[in-house]
């Protein structure tokens, strides 16, 4: 590949085209490999967090010309993954923005897949001389850090926000238009047990800690009093989000605390001893495992798809005063 | 009751929607849906504040609070002071954060 602008020549014709574009273009495939696979699984375990990235740039996949459509992601894997595999097929171009190895949705809320970034990046691909038509299609989640019509303005493209998820893509290439459906996050089972391993291998070295301070103050009974409220608060609290009572997340947390601390304040109580120690262990359960549960819970705004930071705020500031009211 | 986290600060200006229907498209949660002249407010107490109708209205119809929403950063933050919680990834060189 040259950049000479070579004329009408040769046999390979569709190699003619990709000649006049930008010399660096990266050939990609839809296809998702064991490295890639594996790649995925320790990023979802939180191994080197920042690192699974791809080169910022431009990609084409299949055999473009200067017709066929432009897709805009992030440099994660995660994400540069889950675009080229649905548009397996398709001849196309994809401009990789540098999020820094984030996702499209927390990029964008950050600014990192911003305008700025996206009119930095058409320009620096050159990707006027690329295409001749000026659209691009975004991930619908990229929109909190892109503002279409300034976009337009600075660099002649037109951002056409396409469906939340990749797998959607295909269906709304054909028809035109993402449905109301396509628009929608929700935030199922599936995806709230994904988001398990990284918090349990981020909260492991604390209750490592906890525990066996734990175990020196009470025993085997209150080192598993610590490990059942970490299970409690972040395994069983994302998977059961939904069917807990009200709608505050630390209250749901309690709940759900209290719920494991029973077992733990029964055996307390009725585990030999004076009274006065026994009581007191069993009042110690039942108030610390729905507290560390309930802070656990809590923290798992941050991972939803569907918390405002308003609410969050005020929620923080009622469950202080709520502890403060019982202490 | 025990619903204090349904809060968000959005507001709609329908005096100045032009009825593009973007913050339609880019709205992950319904909150606003198709009116005859201008857009409605469907779904407020939806909102997520993650801005992207504020960010593509191009004339300024909507407004709100948005930035990370992450508890332990707001906590860290009342904690430490400063304005702007971190949020991981903002630089590289700080890692810790909320996380």
């Amino acid at each position: 590949m040259g950049t000479e602008k070579s004329g009408r020549c040769c046999s390979g014709a569709a190699d003619s085209t990709v000649e006049k574009a930008a010399p660096d273009v990266k050939r990609v495939t839809g296809e998702i490999t064991f490295a890639n696979k594996w790649d995925h699984f320790i990023a979802r375990w939180g191994y080197d967090r920042f690192g699974h990235r791809v080169e910022p740039g431009l990609y084409s996949i299949g055999a473009p010309n200067p017709e066929s459509p432009v897709f805009v992601t992030a440099n994660y894997t995660l994400s540069f993954d889950a675009l080229r595999s649905s548009i397996e097929g398709m001849d196309a171009y994809i401009l990789v923005l540098e999020t820094r190895g984030i996702n499209v949705w927390c990029a964008a809320g950050k600014g990192t897949f911003g305008t700025d970034e996206l009119v930095g990046w058409i320009e620096a691909v050159n990707l006027k001389d690329v295409v001749s038509h000026r659209r691009l299609i975004l991930p619908q989640l990229g929109a909190p850090g892109v503002a279409a019509h300034v976009v337009k303005k600075r660099s002649g493209f037109k951002v056409e926000y396409g469906p939340v998820l990749a797998s959607d893509v295909p269906e709304y290439m054909k028809t035109g238009k993402a449905t109301a459906e396509m628009r929608k996050v929700k935030f199922p089972a599936r995806d709230r047990f994904v988001l398990i391993p990284v918090e349990l291998a981020h909260a492991a070295p604390i209750v490592l800690v906890v525990s066996v301070l734990m175990f020196i103050a009470g025993g085997w009974l209150a080192f598993s009093g610590v490990v059942a409220a970490a299970f409690a608060g972040l395994v069983l609290f994302p998977l059961l989000l939904p069917s807990l009572p009200f709608y505050d997340f630390s209250v749901k947390g309690f709940i759900l605390g209290f719920l494991a601390a029973i077992p733990f304040a029964i055996a307390a109580y009725f585990g030999g001893a004076d009274i006065w120690s026994r009581s007191g262990w069993a009042a110690f359960y039942l108030l610390f495992i729905p507290s560390v549960t309930a802070y656990l819970s809590l923290n798992f705004t941050g991972s939803t798809t569907f918390t405002s930071q308003t609410g969050v705020k005020k929620e923080i500031y009622a469950m202080l005063q709520r502890c403060s009211g019982c202490l | 009751m025990f619903d204090v986290s349904i809060a968000n600060t959005l507001e709609y200006f329908p005096e100045k929607c032009v009825n593009c229907d973007m913050c339609i498209a880019v709205c992950p949660h319904e909150v606003f849906a198709p009116g005859d002249r201008v857009v409605t407010l469907a779904r407020p107490e939806a909102c997520m504040e993650c801005g992207a109708c504020a960010v593509n209205c191009p004339t300024d119809a909507i407004e709100l609070e948005s930035g990370v929403g992450c508890a332990s950063a707001l906590i860290w933050q009342a904690i430490k002071g400063g304005d702007e919680p971190a949020c991981c990834g903002g630089e590289e060189k700080k890692v810790s954060c909320c996380c």
